[in-house]
């Protein structure tokens, strides 16, 4: 068995603080679990940095020390906390290669979470928020080659990158694998989270005699249109982009979008609903379940069947 | 400087500003009413927990015992306010007159909590007294935050008629204070030039300066003391710096209320039970 997420991202962590003065920010990093074992328990002085509790200071205090090339991590625990510490993230650190020149390589782990009565504020991916503006790439690993990637991509750069991270991932110690058929009925292109549900969601579906093919999303920002997508595009000439994301305005809309001019099939997003998420479990707003997928899923494929038997008479 | 005193450590404890005879100047009727809304705020929290332990509320608790007589003396003094309370709130909303049922059912995730079961336990609601959700009176961690020095410098501007209140537990989850900041947010306001007092939390003692603050605002108070439980859960780290509920009871038999006191607390827990029992029955 391989090393899970969390035991890549804290050996990293360790190993970025030991050998090459790194700095790790955060708050409450010894309060409760590590950050879900994602830290290695080590001192201020050996680099871990307790923030504040001021949020927007906090991100501006972490542009400094990135400013000064100590290449910090910085990790916000709740992502949709990024509502506040997104104002020196976006218009310092994204903006300075650019302005002045001076480049601002600082790896920000924004940890998604959901369910459990999380609530309005703290829960959610929001990698949408940092997309829409220039300057900082961004992806969103849910395995322990892909935090990896993400992480060699930042330390081959200059750049700062936003790594949009789920809790769901930590205790993952595989792969993931496209699955690619050459007679499948639609293409998935899950982010995050939803990479999980769609799995499950396309075992129902073949169950149903719907064949889904996957192709896993990681990179969101730039986004390339690879081959594998072009093609299982244009045998299926449907498609559906999921994310842990809102919707509306989100990334799901803009990668569809990006898909649907490259490859003219019509591709769909599914993301969270546009409502704000309670407390109590029956007004959670979820990452797109396997069973909301489904439904998704089963009522495209009949519309474009239907459609395209229109089409023939 | 001394490090401790920088770090504020030394006020932490349960007798800091405290002056000598103040609770026996209150009117017995006052001291009464602010055990009796101690009491219940409390017998509410233990309730909580156990239906909480019980797995019957499926969303993070943030329970106010160790802190519950703070808001009961706020409010007897300061009744008539809009209320922006912090995440640790079931006895901000208790004291300032919520509807316990409402409260009890927020915390059960149904459409008739106080909330509509969007809130839970951090965010609670309620137009009826004024209440919005989250967030205002604070905690230490929550003083860090950089809208307070705004909020705190608009205050003074303005002249606005603004009570601040710190129940300060010196923990953010488990971080203490010292280990985040080393200036103290009284001498943050006193700085910007509002009236504020940095005091243990005994709860005449409390009631004492918001009835003086009130008359000075826009004010802050930074109360010390202790969080019983977790931040978020029912888990107990060991017994609190000092235990302010027995405090309180001592100084009620000294100034001749034990008695009462006594029944005070029975009927409380009582109440809060069948409050809590009636509402369970209907799962």
């Amino acid at each position: 068995m391989g090393r899970t997420v969390a035991e890549v991202i804290r050996e990293t962590t360790r190993e970025h603080l030991r050998s090459r003065r790194g700095l790790f920010f955060a708050q409450c990093v010894t309060a409760v679990g590590w950050i879900g074992g994602t830290v290695p328990e080590m001192s201020e002085a050996d680099g871990i940095v307790e923030l504040s509790l001021a949020d927007v200071t906090n991100a501006g205090v972490v542009v400094g020390a990135a400013l000064v090339g100590r290449r910090p991590i910085y990790t916000v625990r709740y992502q949709g906390f990024m509502w506040y510490n997104a104002a020196p993230i976006i218009n310092y650190a994204a903006k300075s290669k650019d302005v002045w020149g001076v480049p601002c390589p600082l790896f920000l782990r924004a940890i998604a979470m959901e369910g459990n009565g999380i609530g309005p504020v703290a829960s959610a991916s929001q990698h949408g928020l940092i997309m829409r503006m220039p300057g900082m790439p961004i992806c969103a690993p849910m395995s322990p080659n892909e935090w990896t990637e993400a992480w060699n991509w930042f330390m081959r750069h200059d750049d700062p990158l936003y790594v949009s991270e789920h809790r769901r991932s930590f205790a993952i110690d595989y792969e993931f694998e496209n699955s690619l058929e050459k007679k499948a009925d639609i293409t998935l292109f899950p982010i995050s989270a939803a990479r999980l549900n769609a799995i499950e969601a396309a075992k129902t579906l073949r169950q149903e005699g719907i064949t889904c093919n996957i192709v896993h999303l990681v990179w969101l920002k730039p986004f390339t249109v690879t081959d594998d997508m072009v093609d299982s595009l244009s045998r299926t000439q449907l498609g559906l982009v999921i994310d842990s994301d809102f919707e509306v305005g989100g990334p799901s809309r803009s990668i569809a979008y990006d898909l649907m001019h490259h490859t003219g099939a019509p591709v769909f997003a599914l993301g969270l609903e546009d409502r704000t998420a309670g407390v109590a479990a029956s007004l959670d707003n979820p990452t797109p379940t396997p069973e909301t997928i489904v439904r998704v899923v089963r009522e495209r494929v009949r519309a474009a069947s239907r459609s395209r038997a229109c089409a023939k008479i | 400087m001394n490090v401790e005193l920088a770090h504020g450590r030394l006020e932490r404890t349960s007798t800091f500003g405290q002056i000598p005879g103040l609770a026996g100047t209150f009117p017995a009727r006052q001291t009464l009413e602010i055990f009796t809304q101690t009491c219940f705020n409390r017998h509410f929290e233990f309730e909580s927990k156990k239906v909480h332990d019980r797995g019957l509320m499926k969303l993070p608790i943030y329970l106010s015992v160790g802190q519950e007589h703070i808001p009961a003396a706020i409010a007897s003094v300061f009744p008539d306010c809009l209320i922006f309370a912090q995440h640790r709130a079931h006895s901000v909303y208790l004291s300032f007159g919520g509807d316990p049922v409402q409260l009890i059912d927020e915390l059960l995730h149904r459409p008739t909590g106080c909330a509509g079961g969007m809130g839970g336990s951090a965010s609670i609601h309620s137009p009826q007294i004024g209440m919005f959700g989250h967030s205002g009176l604070m905690g230490d961690a929550a003083a860090e935050e950089d809208y307070i020095y705004g909020a705190l410098g608009f205050a003074i501007t303005k002249k606005l008629p603004v009570l601040f209140v710190c129940e300060d537990n010196d923990l953010s989850i488990l971080t203490r204070t010292a280990v985040r900041r080393s200036w103290t947010l009284c001498g943050l306001a006193q700085g910007l030039g509002l009236p504020a007092v940095d005091i243990t939390d005994d709860p005449w003692l409390i009631a004492h300066h918001v009835r003086t603050l009130a008359a000075q605002l826009p004010a802050l108070i930074n109360i010390r003391t202790c969080r019983g439980l977790w931040h978020a859960g029912t888990g107990c780290d060991g017994p609190p710096e000092w235990d302010r509920f027995a405090l309180i009871k001592e100084t009620l038999s000294e100034l001749g209320l034990g008695t009462e006191a006594a029944a005070i607390e029975s009927e409380s827990e009582r109440t809060v039970q069948n409050l809590w029992a009636e509402q369970l029955r209907k799962l």
